[in-house]
């Protein structure tokens, strides 16, 4: 840990200039970079900054809670000489904090010496372990085709009045360590949840909570809230406080943690909103030039290291803009993270939960955590097959719609069969239904076995002897 | 150590800005701050430099030195790069995390190349010989397999005064002395070289070698030459990154640089855990024996980010000065060219396309450029070949990266996102994509495989673009609406698809296909459909050509034939044969 102390505690009374969340400071020398500033109202009032720029005699200081109520004259500037830190402990589990780790909860600070920079540091590609172990969420659409590995970013793409919450909270409540298919299932082993939410409404903090509650987890949780009727700037932090309390307790008390982050659009609006103050120069729909960078430095806290028995797992959810899969912020998440699990308006007005649209959803590390020894032999084959089928699907479907259901071949009438079946019967559980792997791979053979056989190329033709039930005795 | 040469003056992110410019020169390396973060020049003015620091600078200061060095940005050349594995300014990641532990921390100083290591050398000069810039002045094992030629530095030439016997040797010891003009220099096995000088050679020859990737859609349809340049743009989730892997794991090169920039951390913690026990199946001995590794990740600092690209590239020009094939993957260039624009937003340039600078397109071509299969200095040949991702926000090819990248690539791999939701892999889309090296590489297959693979390759590729016109009536209409002629016609395209195309990189049989096995396969579907057609053109039903057990069997051979059992292609283009004769016995009788 390099703390980073240089004379700390110089003072300026009275800035030059302040701009939206922006205040530069004039006369202070010896300022560094991305420091720490406490900047004291006319009236007495304590708020934190940041140092965003500094130049010859001038700092340019991002104000946490925003500049409203400070004045030219009145406002003094203390510079604290180290950049932002946050205390670290194990106590903070049961807690909730703001965006910048102060205390909620009526509660004391937490007791500890240990203070770590929130920007955290990148970790050594060469230290880090492959994520291998998969998580059973209990969820087929997850488990079955978008497999969660510890130490993988997945983030959840939804959109307005999608239940992307109640997911999450499902996830949260059915995680446990993956068994091999068959295997008995031993309760709870504990995952520590590091929940942040950035800019959303009281209703959806006040969700989880309840949701922590009820199943039980509220001792095992941090949250850190900055809700929508926060300062925005302070969302900057949010995830980067969450993490680095996620960080402390996965590498050095090698726990087990799941991160949820809330809503990702929210952050990326913050950071937007500071990059057009300064005047940088845009990239794409306003967004700073930096934003692939700075999402970067978040989601890529997310692994396992060979020092450490511990992982972090990072679930971020966005709600994508109009929908729009190409908005800057889940284009450049989905660039950086490890897939996507993506929620279908659609099926969501056809009344099934979860309403995970299979096509564009993706594990990009599920490869390496499913199959022989790990869930079963057959998985990722039957997993493409399913892929597959319900992929052509949709080219049958879009053909019925012109030329009718029956005119169609009798072999896409029965791809019309699996695809309703695919949806209600796979897609479809209940917000308490925890199936175990091997419920969730039944059901997929159970469809599959609808069509031919001739048509299932992707798996092969023993894996068709032992699990295919259909009636299809032609070939 | 180095003198102070300047103050800090301004800190915003990576770029700083400092007095003290008469004291240092463009694109020198300087170290910033009280602790001496490396840092590159690259702007003057009147008396301000701009230096852009390839560390994280939070908690620098104004008023702190610059200390200069002299020389440009360099990477060190030398026996032991292979199997090593660098941040984007070659510090070695593996004795980062000994002294620093899992997480990288500012102000690391470590040789990329061990001075304690001792290779045997074995000179191949001797004294008195005349040598000239890039002459090979002995060798080394650099493993048990590779052949590491210790060259004279591309800018000198002389008499060779003395030459270390064979024996073993650092990189530091002298092997041998050379009188350059009046002045005897010493000659160790270790060279630098400014990484965004490309090194000489005599002249280009022409790209009519294949780089054999053992990918099907790449090699068959889509081949790129040693030393050509290649582009594989795709939205996320399409592939890039796999294909990029399978090509590091399998083209025909003899070195492996793959820079990692801008990517994921676990991608690169994959590659590390996987090449060590992946076997390169010409020269039996682990991949890993071959490969370069770059990664500048994500999360590691922007300025070195820009760096890695130049670092890659100057490392694979070397291998190839000694006369080797060297294929290097970049993922991603997009990356790249954001860190560029990071800098330049920071700089206050004035902005081109979505705020990329202006000088974009020739940073591009620049880096593009340094591919090509050469003369080189010393007599002997050796290529790069460029392969380079880019991920086009939304997955629109319009950007300026993937436009001004297709300027100077001649081959373009297009990933596209319907096929990769339908779980065909790769994701490569055979109608958008192009390759301008088929007709030079067409000798080559002629001579290696005795069989016209080009007429094959543009008869499949026909089909193809047949299947897509013939796709859209069906859409409209439904496929019965169609004759059986062109019914067949998608028939075939299916089994293209789905038996040629289609591979997985996952399977241990399918994951390399020979070019043997690709042209094999290739022939029995286009057998297939000639067959077909003359059947279906008596009239027989195309939906019995359809259940013809032979077309599962074409389907599955990609991962049922292993590359050395080439003799069950003879039985299944029998077992064409027979079903199909009795099909059309049945059916005339």
């Amino acid at each position: 840990m390099s703390e980073v102390t240089v004379q700390g505690g110089q003072e300026v009374v009275g800035v030059s200039r302040i701009e939206g969340p922006i205040v530069v400071v004039e006369g202070a020398s010896n300022v560094s970079y991305d420091e720490v500033v406490e900047i004291q109202d006319s009236r007495g009032q304590l708020r934190r900054g940041r140092v965003l720029e500094v130049g010859e005699g001038f700092a340019v200081i991002q104000v946490f809670a925003g500049s409203t109520g400070l004045s030219i004259d009145g406002t003094r500037v203390r510079f604290l000489g180290t950049t932002l830190h946050i205390p670290v402990a194990e106590e903070m589990l049961g807690r909730i904090f703001d965006g910048l780790g102060t205390p909620l909860d009526g509660g004391p600070e937490p007791l500890t010496d240990r203070y770590m920079d929130v920007n955290g540091r990148p970790i050594n590609p060469t230290a880090r372990i492959y994520p291998r172990d998969y998580i059973q969420t209990g969820i087929s659409t997850i488990d079955g085709v978008n497999t969660l590995l510890r130490g993988q970013k997945l983030p959840l793409f939804s959109g307005a009045g999608m239940p992307h919450d109640q997911l999450a909270a499902q996830i949260v409540r059915q995680a446990t360590l993956g068994k091999v298919a068959g295997a008995p299932q031993t309760e709870g082993e504990d995952f520590a949840i590091v929940f942040a939410a950035m800019g959303v409404k009281n209703d959806v903090a006040d969700y989880f909570r309840r949701s922590f509650t009820e199943s039980g987890a509220l001792t095992r949780v941090a949250m850190f809230l900055n809700l929508a009727d926060d300062p925005p700037v302070e969302r900057i932090v949010t995830p980067r406080a969450a993490l680095t309390l996620a960080e402390y307790l996965a590498y050095e008390r090698e726990m087990h943690v799941l991160v949820v982050l809330t809503d990702m659009t929210n952050y990326g609006e913050a950071l937007r909103q500071i990059s057009n103050v300064r005047g940088e120069v845009p990239s794409r729909k306003g967004y700073p030039g930096y934003l692939y960078s700075d999402l970067a430095s978040m989601y890529e806290r997310t692994g396992r290291i060979r020092t450490s028995k511990g992982s972090i797992t990072q679930i971020p959810i966005l709600t994508m803009p109009n929908d729009d899969i190409t908005h800057p912020m889940p284009d450049l998440t989905g660039y950086i993270t490890e897939g996507q699990i993506v929620l279908g308006r659609e099926l969501n007005f056809a009344g099934i939960y979860p309403p995970v649209a299979v096509l564009p959803s993706l594990s990009r590390l599920m490869k390496d955590g499913i199959g022989k020894n790990r869930t079963r032999d057959d998985h990722p084959r039957w997993g493409a097959q399913l892929y597959a089928a319900y992929a052509k699907t949709q080219d049958v479907r879009a053909l019925a719609s012109v030329i009718g259901e029956e005119e169609l071949s009798e072999v896409d009438q029965k791809y019309l069969k699996f695809g309703r079946a695919f949806e209600r019967e796979f897609v479809n559980q209940s917000f308490t239904e925890n199936r175990t792997i091997e419920r969730t791979l039944e059901i997929g053979w159970k469809l599959l076995s609808m069509l031919p056989k001739k048509e299932l190329t992707r798996v092969t033709l023993d894996e068709i002897a032992i699990y295919y039930k259909g009636d299809d005795a032609a070939n | 150590m180095s003198d102070q040469v300047g103050t800090i003056t301004w800190i915003s992110g990576p770029v700083v800005r400092a007095r003290g410019s008469r004291h240092v020169g463009m694109l020198e390396l300087v170290e910033v701050g009280t602790e001496r973060l490396v840092g590159e020049v690259i702007g003057l003015k009147g008396d301000q430099m701009t230096i852009q620091v390839y560390e994280e600078t939070a908690g620098m200061q104004t008023g702190a030195p610059i200390y200069g060095t002299g020389l440009p940005l360099s990477v060190e050349l030398g026996p032991g790069l292979i199997q090593s594995i660098y941040d984007g300014v070659q510090r070695p990641l593996p004795l980062i995390e000994e002294a620093m532990g899992s997480f990288i921390e500012r102000g690391a100083r470590f040789d990329p190349i061990s001075r304690e290591k001792k290779w045997k050398f074995t000179p191949k000069v001797k004294v008195g010989d005349e040598v000239k810039g890039g002459a090979i002045l002995g060798v080394v094992m650099e493993t048990d397999t590779f052949e590491h030629r210790i060259m004279l530095n591309p800018d000198d030439a002389g008499t060779v005064t003395w030459v270390a016997p064979i024996g073993d040797y650092t990189v530091a010891d002298t092997i041998a002395k050379v009188k350059v003009g009046k002045e005897e220099k010493s000659v160790t096995m270790l060279q630098r070289w400014p990484v965004r000088r490309a090194r000489p050679f005599v002249n280009r020859r022409g790209a009519n070698i294949p780089l054999i990737t053992g990918q099907r859609i790449l090699d068959t349809f889509f081949p790129v030459a040693k030393g050509g340049a290649a582009g594989i743009p795709g939205p996320f989730g399409s592939g890039k990154t796999v294909t990029q892997h399978s090509i590091a794991k399998w083209a025909d090169a003899e070195v492996i640089v793959y820079i990692g920039c801008g990517e994921r951390g676990n991608e690169m913690t994959e590659v590390l855990q996987e090449f060590p026990h992946l076997v390169d199946p010409r020269t039996g001995r682990p991949l890993m024996e071959r490969t370069v590794l770059i990664a500048n990740t994500s999360n590691m600092p922007v300025a070195a980010r820009e760096a890695s690209i130049y670092t890659g590239i100057t490392i694979a020009e070397y291998y190839r000065d000694m006369g080797y094939h060297v294929a290097l993957m970049a993922d991603s260039t997009s990356r790249w060219a954001e860190a560029l624009r990071e800098v330049s937003g920071r700089l206050e340039e004035m902005p081109a396309e979505e705020g990329y600078p202006a000088y974009l397109a020739g940073r591009l071509a620049e880096f593009y450029e340094r591919a090509g299969y050469v003369d080189n200095l010393n007599g002997t040949h050796g290529s790069v070949s460029i392969v380079g991702a880019v991920s086009p926000p939304g997955g629109d090819f319009s950007e300026p990266v993937t436009q001004h990248t297709k300027r100077y690539i001649r081959c373009f791999w297009a990933l596209d996102k319907s096929l990769a939701s339908a779980r065909h892999f790769p994701a490569i889309n055979w109608l958008d994509s192009y390759s301008e090296y088929l007709e030079d590489v067409g000798a080559w297959w002629r001579e290696k495989v005795g069989k016209d693979w080009l007429t094959m390759r543009n008869r499949a590729m026909e089909l193809l673009s047949e299947e897509s016109r013939l796709s859209q009536i069906v859409k409209l209409v439904g496929p019965d609406a169609l004759p059986y002629t062109e019914r067949m016609v998608l028939e075939t395209t299916r089994l293209i698809r789905e038996g040629i195309l289609q591979q997985n990189a996952t399977e241990a049989v399918d994951a390399y296909s020979s070019v043997e096995k690709q042209i094999r396969l290739l022939e029995l579907v286009l057998y297939f459909h000639e067959r077909g057609m003359a059947i279906v053109k008596h009239g027989a039903p195309i939906n019995l050509i359809h259940d013809l057990p032979v077309v599962d069997t074409i389907i599955r051979a990609k991962s049922t034939v292993t590359n050395e059992e080439m003799h069950k292609f003879d039985d299944i283009q029998k077992q064409i044969d027979e079903q199909m004769s009795q099909l059309d016995a049945e059916y005339r009788s």
